[in-house]
């Protein structure tokens, strides 16, 4: 992507983008709602026009060959568009046959990718009586099913309880080393710290910051943070060589390179709520977007 | 970057939604032959019994012909509004469509193609219900199927003009009670078109549904049509330009 640009009549999509994902790595796209990330997905499928600026998916120029560039792409969208009157089964030959191949072709790769996904004895189990994660599992499958070489994920775990969102965290691990290119967008910063080699952070249409998970933290913030969940004096004696202090409404959040400057200070403030943690992705995130609430 | 000339691609759009009704069929069949023979029965028996013959045919079978006509529409009609619309908006599948490698021509093309083909359907069933009532019978009725199969194209097409225009079911009362009905009045289901005031006339002379009339009716009986070529080009042309107009339309709303 260069120079990427989607103008709508009333905003800006994406404001000017520059990057480049190389084959095989999990990258991930972090941000606000409205930061632009689906339409940046949007545009590297060629389901919409950029504004200006040019893409390359896989050796095919965006748009102009987005058709041969989809057959080489599997999509796992943010709502659940599997179809409801079919079977699990019955979608995956359906599905299949959006991109050409004939029931008796993919056979055996359903097979496969049902135990993939621990799919096997539902198989001809009806969508209306799937839970959430199990729709979610099979709309992951879905997306396998043309054997894809890079695999889009808009919000995968959005919703999800925690068994099945590292169900899916594991299958997505085995897709990586598989050498498959993921490309993910996420409101966990866990889930990016975990699965993805690089991240990116945007905010209204741009990217504020790239890079591997924990060299973004150490590029923007001291290893340790100290939360407060209490009133604290507003003259709190800080030495400025380890500290810095960041106030966000009621919350008192001190950074540190190093954790005993934080441990001293919880005792010597007699503090009773409050939580001495490394720093971590969300950090970031909420520092880079800013931690007022929006709209 | 999407053109207004389809793929192949379609045929998967068709099969899925033939899938689809393969698994409800027996309902779907049961409403398809009921409704229809309802009318035949009671109109034309209760009606027939005053009228004997209309424009030199028995009036049940002069009915009955024009009823396969209007079943095409309505059920082309509703496949292409209601049922494409809940593919749109309600589950998605469209969505799910076009990020395969399928571009809003084929996706156009493979609805307005299976709705046509429900019109079929719709219509054989009336044509069977005819020849066991053995209101018509003759080789010549094959020819049928494929002016059928042009018919359903045609308001398939006007249809899902609509559909991609529409925001919320509400729109398409409109156009059933506005268009269709109207023109289910003065296209000469019920009754010849030369009972009607001159300019009605000169108006159902352009609506698709006079041309399929013009075509079906004497097909039926064992007769041939007078403008065969001409009637043909008239539906062609409404199925063609609505295809391309939707198409358009879609691939504005969908590609935005």
């Amino acid at each position: 992507m260069a120079g990427l640009v989607k103008r709508y009549p009333d905003r800006v999509a994406v404001n000017g983008l520059d990057l480049e994902i190389p084959r095989g790595e999990c990258f991930g796209l972090l941000g606000p709602n409205g930061a632009g990330k689906t339409t940046t997905l949007r545009l590297l499928l060629g389901l919409t026009t950029p504004s200006a600026g040019s893409i390359t998916v896989l050796d095919h120029p965006i748009p102009a060959e987005a058709r041969l560039a989809r057959r080489r792409i599997g999509v796992v969208p943010q709502t659940d568009n599997l179809d409801p009157d079919f079977s699990v089964i019955e979608n995956l030959t359906v599905y299949a046959r959006y991109f050409g191949l004939a029931p008796h072709e993919v056979q055996t790769r359903i097979a496969s990718l049902l135990d993939f996904a621990q799919l096997t004895d539902r198989a001809r189990t009806n969508l209306r009586e799937l839970s959430g994660g199990t729709k979610r599992r099979l709309t992951l499958i879905r997306a396998l099913i043309h054997d894809p070489e890079l695999i889009i994920l808009d919000e995968p775990t959005t919703g999800l309880d925690p068994h099945a969102r590292q169900h899916l965290w594991d299958r997505l691990g085995s897709l990586r080393a598989e050498g498959r290119t993921l490309i993910l967008t996420t409101h966990y910063m866990e889930e990016a710290e975990r699965l993805c080699d690089r991240v990116a952070i945007m905010d209204e249409g741009r990217i504020r910051s790239l890079g591997a998970p924990r060299e973004l933290i150490e590029q923007l913030l001291p290893r340790f943070v100290l939360e407060i969940r209490e009133p604290v004096p507003e003259n709190l004696l800080l030495d400025p060589s380890c500290y810095t202090l960041e106030r966000v409404g009621t919350l008192t959040l001190v950074y540190a390179s190093r954790r005993d400057p934080l441990t001293d200070l919880a005792s010597r403030l007699h503090l009773n709520r409050y939580i001495e943690r490394p720093t971590n992705l969300e950090d970031c995130f909420l520092k880079l977007t800013g931690r007022e609430l929006r709209e | 970057m999407s053109t207004l000339w389809p793929s192949l691609g379609f045929g998967s759009v068709w099969a899925r939604n033939f899938l689809v009704w393969k698994k409800l069929m027996i309902p779907s069949l049961i409403a398809n032959f009921g409704e229809p023979l309802l009318y035949l029965l009671a109109f034309g028996y209760g009606f027939g019994h005053f009228v004997k013959t209309m424009d030199h045919l028995p009036y049940l079978v002069f009915l009955a012909t024009g009823i396969v006509c209007s079943s095409a529409m309505n059920a082309a009609s509703f496949e292409a509004l209601y049922s494409a619309f809940t593919r749109l908006e309600m589950q998605k599948t469209w969505e799910a469509i076009l990020t395969a490698p399928l571009e809003p021509a084929d996706l156009i093309l493979g609805e307005v193609s299976w709705a046509a083909t429900k019109g079929l359907i719709n219509a054989l069933a009336i044509v069977l219900v005819g020849l066991v009532l053995g209101l018509w019978w003759g080789p010549g009725m094959l020819w049928v199927l494929p002016v059928i199969l042009c018919m359903g194209f045609a308001f398939a097409s006007l249809a899902m003009i609509m559909t991609v225009l529409a925001r919320s079911y509400d729109f398409f009362v409109y156009y059933m009670i506005l268009l269709l009905t109207p023109l289910l009045l003065i296209s000469g289901v019920f009754f010849p078109l030369q009972a009607l005031p001159r300019p009605v006339v000169q108006v159902a002379e352009w609506l698709p549904l006079t041309h399929a009339i013009a075509l079906i009716r004497p097909l039926l009986v064992g007769q041939t049509p007078r403008n065969i070529w001409g009637n043909l080009a008239v539906l062609i042309a409404y199925g063609v330009g609505g295809y391309v107009l939707a198409t358009y339309i879609a691939t504005r709303r969908l590609r935005r």
